[in-house]
């Protein structure tokens, strides 16, 4: 192939603007870039490689905290001190728009990107989890991609020997054209072995390990970073490929290579390719690097330097190695049969230069690559959408109270966003590696670590309607939620990685809304105390039907002194006393009541007040180590009576009835039973630690309400609700197979 | 008992059998190489769950013909204790050490939960620390458990006692929803005739500590070691 020429036209095919071509161009002293440079400013100054419309938000929020071993953003994944010589390295990432065009390899490849971010630190991943969004189930499209993204993540976490345990799935129109596909890992290091995303020591070679390099992915990140339309489909072959076995050898040969010492630094090849790696690590050291691709194993003839440099072919990794240990490398290599090669050196003259047949096709300051340097920082123009005022003066009184409320229960159960996710997680190994002591299906995973009493739970988060009613409060929630979640299981949040996806930022509606989101996430985890330790920005979910709800996913890591206080979110004993944590306020705006009964998405997301959920959660953690409480769950989507239902049937061994009886007080009894209040959590205890239970929430303030007790094989609730357990499960259970069978 | 554990390029149990047989059952244990021919005196061989070779191909189908292979091989043609987890099993199948064959599960799909097995005869090697008719609760994880064998060559096998363990629901019924693949006969785990080999589908390793939610899985570990020992 010949390279065109380099016009202001290509630039601008390329995704750049005028004004940041005539950057370009000053920064290379004047000159017209080459086509290859043009390849590699075009990616590395993409959204998705630059953060270049998000920087200037993300640094408002808090980034700083005891915990923290790393800077956000400096390492290829966030990096926590959890005690005993340990870290956690964990992350998420979008894989949205390969995924809207090829679920099965682009859910695929997100799980393979995050796994490599989080084992290129040293770090041996010890589970995942992915937060999913779709269309409605009723759609033959929504199906496929549901059930190719679902085959997708199974396939290569299963292969990989990485267990699954925990995420959400939510099904909504406003996903339909544009699912989010959210993939989370999370690794396990010891201090002194964490390696890190740079490159060093002048003269160091550069390797090349894993699988060769093809055309496949080309301006993937490019891709990430414009909206989906109908021409999405011929960029199919935009979408890499993965191999699950290849990422398990690399995985191996990266962590004995980092054990053994031999190399300076590790960055995983993941969106930009060669070009990210190399010239982020050569940055972030503050050094040169210079590379040669005639030394790159190739899978296809012809291929041109600019085609070499941004390949997105999975499995690859770049490797800073000591000089003298050369012999080391390549042996490890051997050993689990991967291609290697010593492609590039590292220089002294902070320079990104290029090598190709013996000429220079790409020379380029290091720093001119790099986000937040030369790489352009925009803040957009922010306005607030019309609709909100709208949805908010929405009359919620006008709805008509139900007749029989039996069947809400029983639709809210069937509603594919709160049903049984077995169908999703019985096709993920969740149990590999045998640390999962709480699996899915509760609030929080609970993953042991061995050789040591703890334990971590994780969980992701986002409620992306409350977030698209009131983005502030909205992503306040997410936060909430995602500590509650953990709380519930008797674990300390920590610290949280997040990954945003939003619309077109270079529409005002948009950017409005997703300042106001960084803002309120940023207000929560302050009062929380669980910085920020990373993630991930994905612009651009929009297609020509619309903008996805804005959905700033939280990833949360919470740590267990002790692994045996591991709580559950279901009932455990005949005869225990049901408490409700918090309190009801009827608030019935952005429900799942709402849309699946009444067909209504309206209202205000409901009132958080972050000072109380911290005082909650602080209360949670505490009961459950002072061994008061056998059970604990937050409520969420479909709010108490769902809640309530889930408590019944959660356990896979032995179900349990429950006779509840609630004071409505002044509040509609709908609005109470399946509003989704905040900071509500239902706990049970047994007989003898009810009034020990009862002193310490009174010692804490908590509102703390007797209101049932564990036994029979029916819930009933008031006169309101009476329905045999046995039928509840049945049809939480069967909802989504029997949506994807028919 | 000295166990060796077999160690396939993507082998992803190994870590899992080894840390249950060294820290809750106190047995010496090593890894052994894939590439090597040599099983260093180990008394008994476990050939673990995960994709040895990628799968590529069909499962175990590579792993068959790995150097450590010929070694097994000739190991359990002595008599020696073989135990075959997952892809274990299906590498046995490949190798022709057990007699059959798996198909990918009926519902097409990878499947990971916790089944009920029943315990069909307690005088193998592997199942004598149980009663039988005893249900044990073990997780499975697998795309490809659906067992398969001719008629006649089934009909051999139950004829001599070699099915172990099977498919049941929590009563101890075999039934066809109890069975998570459609293997034939709702076959979870067989011996050879000798009562030597053990391939089943289920991870007893996943299931040998009160933390995780079942300790049945330590019972097969028991039986072995103690009448191999």
């Amino acid at each position: 192939m010949k390279e065109p020429e380099v016009t202001l036209e290509l630039a601008v095919q390329h995704g750049l603007s005028e004004e940041e071509y005539e950057k370009i161009c000053r920064l290379l002293g004047g000159r017209t870039p080459t086509y290859s440079e043009l390849g590699v400013f075009s990616v590395m100054w993409s959204e998705h490689c630059s953060y270049k419309n998000s920087l200037a938000m993300l640094r408002t929020l808090p980034r700083e905290g005891k915990v923290l071993l790393a800077r956000p953003g400096e390492e290829n994944a966030g990096l926590i001190d959890i005690g005993d010589g340990l870290a956690v390295a964990f992350k998420i990432e979008s894989h949205n728009h390969p995924s809207a065009v090829e679920p099965y390899q682009g859910a695929a490849t997100g799980v393979g990107g995050i796994m490599r971010d989080v084992f290129a630190m040293g770090a041996r991943p010890i589970a995942a989890l992915d937060s999913l969004r779709f269309g409605s189930l009723e759609n033959n499209r929504v199906k496929y991609l549901f059930d190719g993204v679902v085959r997708g993540i199974g396939d290569y976490g299963n292969c990989l020997g990485i267990p699954t345990v925990a995420g959400e799935v939510y099904f909504d129109e406003a996903y339909t054209g544009n699912p989010l596909v959210n993939a989370m890992a999370v690794g396990l290091v010891k201090h002194d072995q964490v390696a890190k995303a740079i490159a060093a020591g002048v003269g160091n070679p550069v390797f090349i390990f894993g699988s060769s390099t093809g055309r496949d992915g080309i301006h993937g990140a490019t891709f990430a970073s414009e909206e989906i339309s109908k021409e999405s489909e011929e960029r199919r072959s935009n979408v890499q490929v993965g191999d699950p076995f290849t990422e398990k050898m690399i995985m191996e040969a990266t962590l004995e290579l980092i054990k053994k010492g031999c190399v300076v630094g590790v960055q995983d090849m993941g969106a930009a390719g060669i070009t990210s790696s190399a010239s982020e690590t050569a940055a972030k050291g503050g050094v040169g690097i210079e590379l040669d691709l005639d030394k790159v194993p190739l899978r296809e003839q012809g291929m041109i330097p600019y085609e070499i440099l941004l390949s997105e072919s999975q499995e690859r990794m770049l490797v800073i190695g000591k000089k003298g240990r050369e012999q080391e490398i390549i042996d490890t290599c051997e050993k689990w049969d991967l291609n290697r090669s010593v492609f590039g050196v590292v220089t002294d003259d902070r320079r990104f230069r290029v090598k190709w047949h013996g000429e220079t096709v790409v020379n380029i300051p290091v720093n001119s690559l790099a986000a937040g340097e030369s790489a352009p920082v925009y803040e957009r123009e922010t306005k607030k959408p019309q609709y909100i005022d709208e949805l908010h003066s929405f009359d919620i009184h006008s709805v008509p109270q139900p007749e029989n409320y039996n069947n809400v229960l029983e639709k809210l159960l069937a509603s594919p966003t709160i049903a049984g996710k077995a169908w999703v997680y019985e096709q993920y190994d969740t149990m590999v590696r045998t640390n999962t002591m709480i699996l899915p299906g509760g609030d929080a995973a609970v993953v042991r670590i061995k050789k040591t009493k703890k334990a971590l739970a994780m969980k992701t988060d986002c409620n992306g309607r409350f977030v698209y009613l009131n983005p502030r409060r909205g992503a306040q929630i997410a936060v909430a939620e995602a500590a509650r979640n953990v709380a519930c299981t008797g674990a300390v949040p920590l610290a949280i990685t997040n990954c945003l996806n939003f619309g077109n930022p270079l529409k005002p509606e948009s950017y409005w809304q997703f300042k106001e989101a960084v803002l309120g996430m940023g207000d929560a985890c302050r009062v929380l105390n669980t910085p920020i330790t990373g993630g991930n920005v994905s612009f651009y979910n929009e297609n020509p039907h619309g903008a996805i709800y804005p959905t700033p996913v939280i990833g949360m890591i919470g740590l267990l002194d002790n692994a045996d206080l591991a709580t559950s979110s279901f009932f455990r004993q005949e005869g225990d006393a049901v408490y409700l944590l918090g309190e009801n306020k009827g608030e019935i705006g952005g429900s799942e009541y709402l849309s699946v009964l009444h067909n209504r998405v309206a209202g205000d997301a409901p009132s958080i007040d972050m000072e109380f959920e911290r005082k909650l959660q602080d209360f949670l953690i505490q009961a459950i180590h002072e061994r008061l409480i056998h059970s604990a769950h937050d409520t969420a989507e479909g709010g108490l009576a769902v809640a309530l239902a889930e408590c019944c049937f959660g356990s896979k061994n032995k179900k349990y009835g429950a006779d509840i009886e609630i004071d409505f007080a002044d509040l509609r009894q709908d609005f109470l039973l399946f509003g989704e209040d905040q900071s509500r959590v239902i706990v049970s205890c047994s007989r003898e630690n009810q009034a020990a239970s009862e002193k310490l929430a009174k010692s804490a303030g908590m509102p703390f309400t007797y209101i049932g007790r564990v036994g029979g094989d029916t819930l009933t609730i008031n006169d309101l609700i009476l329905l045999r357990v046995a039928e509840l499960e049945k049809t939480y259970t069967g909802a989504i197979p029997e949506m994807m069978n028919r | 008992m000295k166990f060796g554990i077999v160690v396939f390029p993507g082998s992803n149990c190994d870590h899992d059998v080894y840390d249950i047989l060294r820290r809750t059952m106190k047995q010496d244990v090593e890894f052994l190489w894939h590439g090597n021919h040599t099983l260093n005196n180990c008394e008994t061989i476990v050939l673990p769950g995960g994709f040895s070779y990628g799968d590529y191909l069909r499962t175990g189908s590579i792993a068959r013909f790995s150097p450590i292979m010929q070694e097994v091989i000739k190991f359990a043609q002595k008599g020696k204790p073989v135990l075959g987890i997952c892809n274990g099993f299906q590498i046995l199948l490949e190798s022709g050490l057990l007699p059959g064959a798996m198909q990918k599960n009926k519902s097409l799909r990878f499947v990971c939960k916790y089944v009920n097995l029943r315990v069909e005869i307690n005088r193998s090697n592997f199942t004598y620390r149980c009663e039988e008719g005893q249900i044990l609760k073990i997780p499975i994880a697998h795309n490809e458990g659906n067992y398969y064998l001719d008629a006649e060559r089934l009909a051999e096998l139950e004829g001599n006692n070699q099915v172990v363990l099977r498919y049941c629901d929590a009563d101890g019924e075999i039934t066809e929803a109890a069975n998570p693949n459609g293997s034939l006969h709702n076959i979870a785990g067989i011996v050879n005739k000798q009562g030597n080999i053990l391939g089943l589908m289920p991870h007893p390793e996943r299931a040998s500590e009160r933390i995780l939610g079942s300790e049945d899985g330590k019972l097969i570990f028991q039986s072995l070691i103690d009448n191999f020992s």
